[in-house]
């Protein structure tokens, strides 16, 4: 049986660009009628280059923007923030990890008091009680008691994208946003982040809207997969349909473009070199 | 004879807590005409034993070499004013954050232009001629145009290729490029690594690129040197470095990669280099602390 999480339909987005004394106003079109579905305990990757969209994208699904038009829908439910505002029940079922762990975590926090945030805004958990969640979380994504007392600057890129991720899971939402989570990070501690982010989609069953341009993440964590380009969804399927049969002519330039490490490829390309 | 050749280089820095060792006794070596890949994760010292080369460390660090030589000129005899004849000339540099790396102040075609009278003395109308010309070579649409840009007024793709022109215009013996494609796309880094390797075929440069991306590599070297922590764990041959890598580390990092990725979990560094493999806490910070 599955639950659908999150639906969009025909999701647009404009942006009005002012004009000056000697320039028109303009519309930026970011993003042009989108529709996706993703299923409870699924991960819906959206890939394309910078620009592209996907980051508005994003932010409409995170409720932090609204959509200019289309209908989205979470747990069901329909959900318009222009017209309602936003709930804090809301903002409990939908997080956010955004792309570069330096700019996310505010310098002058400890590490406890990013974790208690969430709580302490959106619910009346009592000061103590969120000590102790803050811990369990804490260990959860692979940190110590020991760290809840320091400040970001302590951590490493890897750690802090840790922290931002546990951050994100203190409301126990069932959808978790994730911009670019990986790609500010090193190979082997992307590795890691990787893992941890499987590890939790099994522990909590959680929704995962994974944005990135690097396909061969994608093609590790995703179960469908969505090409962004020019704000049009130009290609939309499983990860097996999209991978081994690339429709649209950007999803195969978008291919060819990724770098290869297998052997047979190295080998074609030093031949080549021979040749030439 | 190679082009460049370093023997034992440590670099160590001045901290509160005692001296660091960033790089201890690399031995490298780069031929004419060879394209020759950096890979480390960060904290591994790729970048800090290249600007030891070009002369770009703070007067907090201390380099120390059994030799380096550029062309069979020792670098660490030459004299700072003669040195910087060389840098920017004959061994030129790419960064990783091409919009950072630009001064926001000046246009695209001064900056260019910069070199070109520093190290080659042009005139006016010369050095305009060449910066043209450069801008053609990388790929530039529309040269005269974009000669009086601003860096803000140009895309990353832009930026980067802008200072490989700065690199070439003295077409240098040899060029590194430390990650110079880590902040782009992935097809505007298919360009930039196309237009790297271009240019060094066609002006028989050689060509060191740091990079934590094993893909690239793999695209791009002749020869791979293996770093980690300051000490260099392998050096091969790119064909047999993915076929047969010899060090635990390489193979922890080929394994790593997402799409070599065997069932539902992706295998770290840490899970092959401390065996048996510790709690998940202590793995966490393990390598974290390290980077």
């Amino acid at each position: 049986m599955s639950v659908t999480v999150l639906e969009g339909k025909n999701i647009v987005r404009d942006y009005h660009v002012g004009g000056g004394l000697f320039r028109p106003s303009r519309t930026v079109h970011a993003v042009k009628g989108v529709s996706f579905s993703v299923d409870k305990g699924k991960t819906l990757a959206i890939v394309g280059e910078s620009g592209c969209g996907k980051s508005t994208l994003a932010r409409i699904i995170t409720l932090i923007d609204p959509a200019t038009a289309g209908e989205l829908f979470i747990d069901g439910n329909k959900v318009d923030i222009a017209r309602d505002g936003l709930t804090k029940e809301m903002r409990r079922k939908v997080q956010i990890v955004f792309q570069n762990p330096y700019g996310s975590l505010n310098p002058r926090q400890k590490i406890g008091d990013v974790l208690g945030e969430p709580l302490l805004i959106n619910t009346d958990t009592p000061a103590d009680e969120r000590r102790d969640l803050a811990m369990k979380m804490l260990k959860k994504v692979g940190l110590g008691p020991e760290h809840y007392n320091r400040y970001p600057h302590m951590f490493s890129g890897g750690q802090r994208q840790r922290i931002a991720i546990a951050r994100s899971l203190m409301l126990n939402p069932s959808l978790l946003v994730l911009d670019e989570p990986v790609s500010a990070l090193d190979l082997s501690v992307q590795a890691q982040v990787l893992n941890l982010l499987a590890d939790l989609q099994d522990e909590f069953e959680l929704t995962y809207v994974f944005i990135s341009h690097d396909l061969s993440v994608v093609r590790y964590i995703a179960d469908e997969v969505m090409v962004m380009y020019y704000g049009e969804a130009v290609e939309y399927g499983s990860r097996d349909a999209v991978f081994a049969d690339p429709k649209h002519s950007y999803t195969k330039t978008l291919f060819a473009a990724t770098p290869r490490a297998d052997v047979a490829s190295i080998r074609a390309r030093l031949a080549k070199k021979k040749a030439a | 004879m190679p082009l460049l050749e370093i023997k034992n280089l440590t670099v160590s820095f001045d901290t509160a807590a005692g001296p660091f060792m960033a790089v201890q006794g690399i031995d490298l070596s780069i031929e004419p005409r060879e394209v020759l890949a950096i890979v480390g994760e960060s904290g591994s010292g790729k970048s800090v034993a290249m600007l030891a080369v070009m002369g770009l460390l703070p007067n907090t660090a201390t380099v120390k070499a059994d030799r380096m030589a550029f062309d069979g000129v020792d670098l660490l005899e030459l004299s700072p004013s003669e040195r910087r004849k060389i840098v920017g000339k004959d061994i030129s540099m790419i960064f990783q954050e091409p919009i950072a790396s630009l001064n926001p102040c000046f246009t695209a075609g001064f900056q260019i232009e910069e070199v070109l009278r520093f190290h080659l003395g042009m005139d006016r109308a010369q050095r305009r001629a060449r910066a043209i010309e450069l801008m053609k070579l990388v790929g530039i649409a529309d040269p005269e145009e974009r000669l009086n840009s601003f860096p803000h007024q140009m895309s990353g793709g832009q930026c980067q290729r802008v200072m490989i022109a700065i690199a070439i215009a003295c077409n240098p013996k040899l060029l590194i490029a430390d990650e110079p494609t880590t902040a782009l796309d992935v097809t505007i880094q298919k360009q930039i690594l196309d237009l790297l390797v271009g240019l060094q075929a066609k002006y028989g440069m050689g060509l060191i690129m740091i990079t934590h991306n094993m893909g690239v590599v793999a695209e791009t070297a002749d020869r791979v040197i293996v770093q980690y922590k300051g000490r260099k764990m392998e050096e091969a041959d790119v064909l047999s470095l993915f076929e047969q890598p010899k060090s635990n580390y390489t193979r922890a990092l080929l394994s790593a990669l997402p799409e070599n990725a065997v069932g539902d979990r992706l295998p770290t560094i840490s899970d092959m280099l401390f065996e048996p493999a510790p709690s998940a806490a202590g793995s966490g910070s393990a390598t974290g602390a390290a980077s």
